[in-house]
């Protein structure tokens, strides 16, 4: 199947009309000396933070809550996401990883700051910066302890390099004292940063 | 971060923002909080004041529900993009035809540009 959202243009680049006309747009203001280009950039990082991942929460509400759709998004989750409408502009594949007792798994982009947009939003800044980038790979133990995550010893850390073409999400565990919770009130649950890795699920006192 | 502020105001009585829990703007995908920072930047240049805004964000929006629009929030930035479009035109900073001619370069440009690689308006093979 592989490329199967990338319909006619496999090697080539798309973009939807709506991102055409944006372009089109802000190049033109660009040109005339009405926007510096610079400015949007640092404003759209300015509200980047405030982005909620909520299509993210509800994939993985839903794979805690259905095991046949969890093994579906663990063997295709390009399609099983976009069996709830998330569907990435640029045909990029999604791969979903999943946290165990035993393994642990974080996100990261060594090479630019690729992300899974379409199901958490905007890429926070801290994503972004090269320190995150170099020190995830060489040290993520360190890193997650900077976030205030304390695995055991005995979990194993597996951190995944996304690309242009293939990006992750990380399925986080499930809190224990949560069954019989709806999907809905599950989603509370799963941050931003538990489905980077970075972080874990909410417990069910957190959010009462 | 408190710049935004009047022009989530003046939008709100318009039509109300995707905002989250916090009251802060919300975006679904990285074309809209463009055209939420392109407005704002646009303001700060002096080119238009938050009441044409807000006529021109209103008209987008009575435009597009008058063509059947779904009107459940999903499709917002749209009709914020083109209430952008509108006032660029009106100012006669760029008309539709020059808008339109852009996008098809851009449309040429992504198409000519490799998977995975920036796309670059130079890319054009028209330009």
């Amino acid at each position: 199947m592989g490329h199967d959202h990338h319909h006619d243009h496999d090697d080539h680049s798309h973009l939807s009309e709506i991102e055409l006309r944006v372009r089109a747009l802000e190049s033109i203001l660009v040109e005339k000396g009405y926007v510096d280009p610079a400015a949007i950039d640092a404003l759209v990082e300015t509200y980047e933070v405030k982005v909620g991942p909520r299509n993210g929460a509800k994939v993985v509400a839903k794979a805690w809550a259905d095991p046949a759709y969890r093994e579906w998004l663990r063997a295709d989750a390009t399609a099983a996401i976009a069996s709830l409408g998330f569907i990435g502009r640029q045909g990029e594949h999604m791969v979903a990883v999943e946290n165990t007792r035993d393994e642990h798994n974080i996100v990261v982009c060594t090479l630019c700051s690729c992300y899974p947009w379409p199901v958490l939003g905007l890429p926070p800044v801290w994503y972004k910066s090269a320190p995150y980038r170099s020190r995830a790979v060489l040290d993520p133990r360190g890193v997650l302890a900077e976030f205030g995550v304390h695995l055991p010893e005995t979990t194993r850390i597996r951190v995944w390099d996304s690309t242009a073409e293939v990006r992750y999400l990380v399925i986080p565990r499930r809190p224990a004292g949560t069954e019989g919770m709806s999907e809905e009130a599950l989603a509370e649950l799963v941050t931003r940063d538990s489905m980077i890795g970075t972080g874990l699920a909410r417990q069910p006192e957190a959010v009462r | 971060m408190s710049r935004h502020e009047d022009m989530v105001r003046v939008a709100t009585e318009v039509a109300p923002i995707p905002r989250d829990e916090d009251g802060a703007p919300v975006f679904r995908e990285p074309w809209e909080a463009q055209a939420f920072a392109m407005t704002l930047a646009l303001h700060d240049q002096g080119l238009f004041t938050w009441t044409e805004w807000a006529a021109a964000l209103s008209a987008a929006i009575k435009q597009a529900q008058a063509s059947g629009d779904c009107d459940d929030g999903s499709t917002y930035y749209q009709h914020w993009l083109s209430a952008i479009e509108r006032l660029v035109r009106d100012k006669g900073i760029a008309s539709e035809q020059a808008l339109a001619s852009r996008r098809d370069a851009w449309d040429r440009a992504a198409h000519a540009t490799p998977h995975g690689q920036p796309i670059l308006l130079a890319n054009d093979p028209l330009r």
